[in-house]
């Protein structure tokens, strides 16, 4: 009887740490991208926001038009908006060459204003907070005894494990695009002296990195909750570049670490609910970032950051 | 003889700033001949062939390749047009393989097939006859090796031109041979080389033509064969005078001033970048440390002048002990520094005499706070016998290389010190300054200073040291007289191979 409330614990958790690892992927993918190309995108908390913010507020009033594919819509504006940002970022860190903490970090602020005041534009200002009907989740394996919760997850998550992962790691070492990006982040003067356009690959990577980033964001108001909240990302983000430099810049270790938040991330939602005496949820909510700081602490150490991280790259 | 031209440079003007760094300068290479480009730092060579390989813009001037006008706008024009450019600081990137850096940017479809990619570099490294091995990383290669990859790199791009920027400045004698040997195979292939140099020696072995830049300008080009070193040198220099002159090399009879016992000591990885360190420097004598760089010359350095712990040994000068004292002991002991990066031993936004009186600044102060009258006198005197060109509230980082130095040098003689320690002291720096700097290292030698010269330079170790030492993996691998040390000897001790076996 035991074993068996056990099993269905543990079969919820691993479904759950699925959903949740979901929009960390897409954004970390993107952010190893980015980085690897030589380029820290501090942008990424906003640009996950505003992505959040833009595949809402276009599913919803495509929705209220009555539009079929009211969704898909919305994810589209969602990597529309990515790419803006991502341009955005690549034009003051590559073309102007600026300090990319600061343009990051004036991506992050921009980003989230116009989230922010495009809601109140939108929606007003209403007790209770507008919602869409999200994203179903499919049952692909549902009358499969046991394990069968594990499987029903949203087409996103599929996509995110099944399809961007794989795609991910063959375009990074596979492709002429792949080794020219690792090339430009690592030594650029040698990408350009071997006939490679540094800029172009810059400009390309981070565009798609921040596209990603977006996706990100979306899922959470797209198919998790069906809303928007000024909180709705919560630092991920943040939890994100983290994540990066967890994985040495390389997209499988960068699965677990996305599985791993969000392994502590659906654990602590089930931890608050066992309703243990004497400790606040507070300190559950905070386990997932606390447990990052630690993962980051161990194997953060001694790795060999992109030769050019956050060197502008000039032709003398 | 009457070839047609593979490149012709005619009138190409760039100016950098107020600096004209190539004025109407032409240049022609002829097919299958290895031509040296030759000149002081700062003549003009890199600066011609950067704009030859598209990474610099002329001006104005036109580049004329195989008969036909070219524009090169970026490597990838000078690619096309058929030129390939090893440059000083490889254009590698350390984490890929060999393969991978030899087909970045070269590559056709979107999809790489590494077992093909393999295959082809293989086959190129054969046919050129340059051995490579395809799947290692190229941060684990030598020096020698990635300067293979660079070649043929540019081979695989079927270059008929290559440039190469001083080659053989990081290579081992035994390298440099075996350069020379790919070079004349390729060039009996139809392969035309430019070969930047400042060395004289190399030019002569190894070059068809030699063409002379000397302060921007095109100072002559000279078949190799109907030249001389000093013709060579004079037209470098603009005059005849070359080279400093050490008083005879006996042997120095002085006490023994430096001495380090067993000196062990960790790099920044924590690996053990020094063992077993055994030597002597006495008064009057300088001991020259050779070596390929990275084999433990910076981390001796530092042992001795105090920024690096010593695990074990002893270190003394004049029998006291100043091991793991730390700077400003060892400093009050009377020993001098003169680092490897005079960059990093001046702070770049302070003026030539703040910078002069850094490492003593007690003596400038009462109760702690400047004295800028004291501190002016005593720059502008050392500017005057020093003959540095600065004023002495210059920020420092405004002055050239060999003004730099000077004002290091200045620096660190004028207490007299009874031990100097003094790295790679004339890298970077012109013919004029070069002698300047030696000559100053001789004259402390007179005044019977024990000097421990550590340099990559093999000439310039040959030329100063009466007694060399060699290091490999931070061990010495022998010492001895200048005078019996032959460079190859010394180029086969640098690689790694034993005494014992030099002499069979």
């Amino acid at each position: 009887m035991i074993e068996a409330t056990f099993v269905t614990f543990l079969v919820g958790l691993l479904g759950a740490t699925l959903r949740v690892a979901t929009p960390l992927l897409f954004a970390t993918i993107g952010e190893l991208y980015t980085e690897r190309s030589g380029v820290l995108n501090l942008g990424i908390e906003g640009i996950m926001f505003l992505g959040a913010f833009v595949g809402f507020a276009i599913a919803a009033k495509s929705a209220e038009a009555e539009l079929a594919g009211y969704l898909w819509l919305g994810l589209g504006g969602a990597i529309v908006v990515g790419l803006i940002m991502g341009l955005l970022m690549a034009f003051f860190s590559v073309t102007l060459g600026v300090n990319q903490h600061v343009a990051g970090l004036g991506i992050t602020l921009l980003s989230t204003g116009l989230a922010l005041f495009g809601f109140r534009m939108i929606f007003g200002q209403s007790s209770v907070l507008p919602s869409i009907e999200p994203f179903a989740q499919l049952s692909i394996f549902g009358d499969l005894p046991i394990l069968g919760p594990i499987f029903e997850q949203y087409l996103l998550t599929y996509v995110a494990f099944i399809v961007l992962l794989p795609l991910a790691w063959w375009l990074l070492y596979r492709t002429n695009y792949g080794l020219e990006l690792r090339s430009v982040g690592e030594n650029p003067e040698a990408a350009d002296a071997a006939g490679v356009n540094v800029f172009r690959v810059r400009y390309i990577t981070l565009a798609l990195g921040a596209a990603l980033m977006a996706i990100g964001g979306a899922f959470l108001s797209l198919a998790q909750l069906g809303a928007f909240s000024p909180g709705i990302i919560a630092g991920r983000g943040w939890v994100c570049i983290a994540l990066v430099i967890f994985a040495k810049w390389d997209p499988i270790r960068a699965m677990w670490g996305a599985l791993l938040f969000g392994g502590v991330f659906a654990l602590q939602l089930r931890l608050q609910l066992l309703d243990l005496v004497d400790i606040p949820f507070e300190f559950f909510l905070a386990l997932p970032y606390l447990v990052t700081i630690a993962a980051l602490a161990l194997a953060g150490r001694n790795v060999a950051y992109p030769g050019a991280y956050l060197k502008a790259y000039r032709r003398e | 003889m009457d070839r047609p031209n593979a490149i012709e440079m005619r009138h190409i003007y760039k100016r950098f700033g107020s600096l004209v760094a190539s004025d109407h300068v032409n240049f022609t290479l002829r097919q299958g001949e290895i031509h040296a480009l030759l000149g002081e730092n700062g003549a003009g060579k890199t600066t011609l062939m950067r704009i030859l390989y598209g990474l610099y813009h002329a001006d104005s001037g036109e580049i004329v390749v195989n008969g036909q006008a070219a524009e090169i706008k970026s490597p990838k024009d000078a690619i096309a047009v058929g030129i390939g450019m090893v440059t000083q600081h490889f254009a590698l990137v350390p984490p890929l393989t060999v393969t991978e850096n030899i087909i970045l940017g070269y590559t056709d479809g979107f999809q790489i097939n590494l077992n093909e990619a393999h295959r082809r570099v293989a086959e190129a490294s054969d046919k050129f006859g340059i051995p490579v091995e395809p799947k290692a990383l190229v941060k684990d290669l030598s020096v020698g090796q990635r300067q293979r990859v660079e070649i043929l790199k540019a081979l695989y791009r079927n270059a008929n031109v290559l440039i190469m920027d001083e080659p053989t400045a990081v290579l081992v004698p035994q390298e440099v041979e075996q350069l020379f040997e790919s070079l004349e195979r390729l060039r009996r292939q139809g392969l035309s080389v430019i070969f930047i140099s400042h060395k004289l020696n190399e030019v002569m072995t190894i070059t068809d033509r030699v063409t002379v830049l000397r302060l921007g300008q095109n100072a002559g080009t000279v078949e190799t064969q109907s030249t001389s070193p000093p013709e060579l040198a004079r037209m470098m220099v603009g005059r005849e005078t070359f080279g400093v002159t050490k008083t005879a090399g006996k042997p120095s009879q002085g006490k023994i001033v430096l001495e380090l016992a067993q000196v062990a000591a960790l790099d920044n990885k924590g690996l053990p970048a020094l063992k077993n360190i055994t030597l002597q420097v006495r008064a009057g004598e300088i001991l020259g440390l050779a070596g390929v760089s990275g084999n433990g010359q910076t981390e001796l350095a530092q042992v001795l002048d105090g920024t690096r712990l010593v695990t074990a040994g002893q270190i003394k000068v004049l029998n006291h002990d100043i091991t793991n004292v730390g700077p400003e002991k060892v400093m009050a002991a009377g020993v001098g520094r003169i680092p490897e990066d005079r960059h990093e031993s001046v702070v770049a936004e302070l003026s030539v005499a703040q910078n002069m009186a850094l490492e003593h600044l007690d003596e400038f102060t009462r109760q702690g706070v400047l004295n800028k009258k004291t501190l002016l006198e005593h720059a502008k005197k050392l500017i005057a016998e020093y003959q540095i060109k600065a004023s002495p509230g210059d920020k420092i980082r405004t002055l050239s290389g060999g003004n730099m130095q000077k004002v290091i040098l200045a620096r660190v003689l004028e207490r007299n010190p009874q031990v100097i320690i003094v790295a790679q002291p004339t890298r970077g720096l012109d013919v004029g300054a070069t002698e300047y700097v030696r000559g100053k290292l001789l004259e402390q030698r007179r005044k019977g200073a024990a000097i421990l010269l550590i340099s990559e330079d093999l000439d310039e170790i040959l030329e100063l040291a009466d007694t060399i030492a060699v290091i490999y993996e931070g061990e010495i691998m022998d010492i001895l007289p200048a005078a019996a040390a032959e460079t190859e000897r010394l180029g086969l001790l640098m690689s790694g191979v034993k005494a014992d076996k030099v002499g069979a």
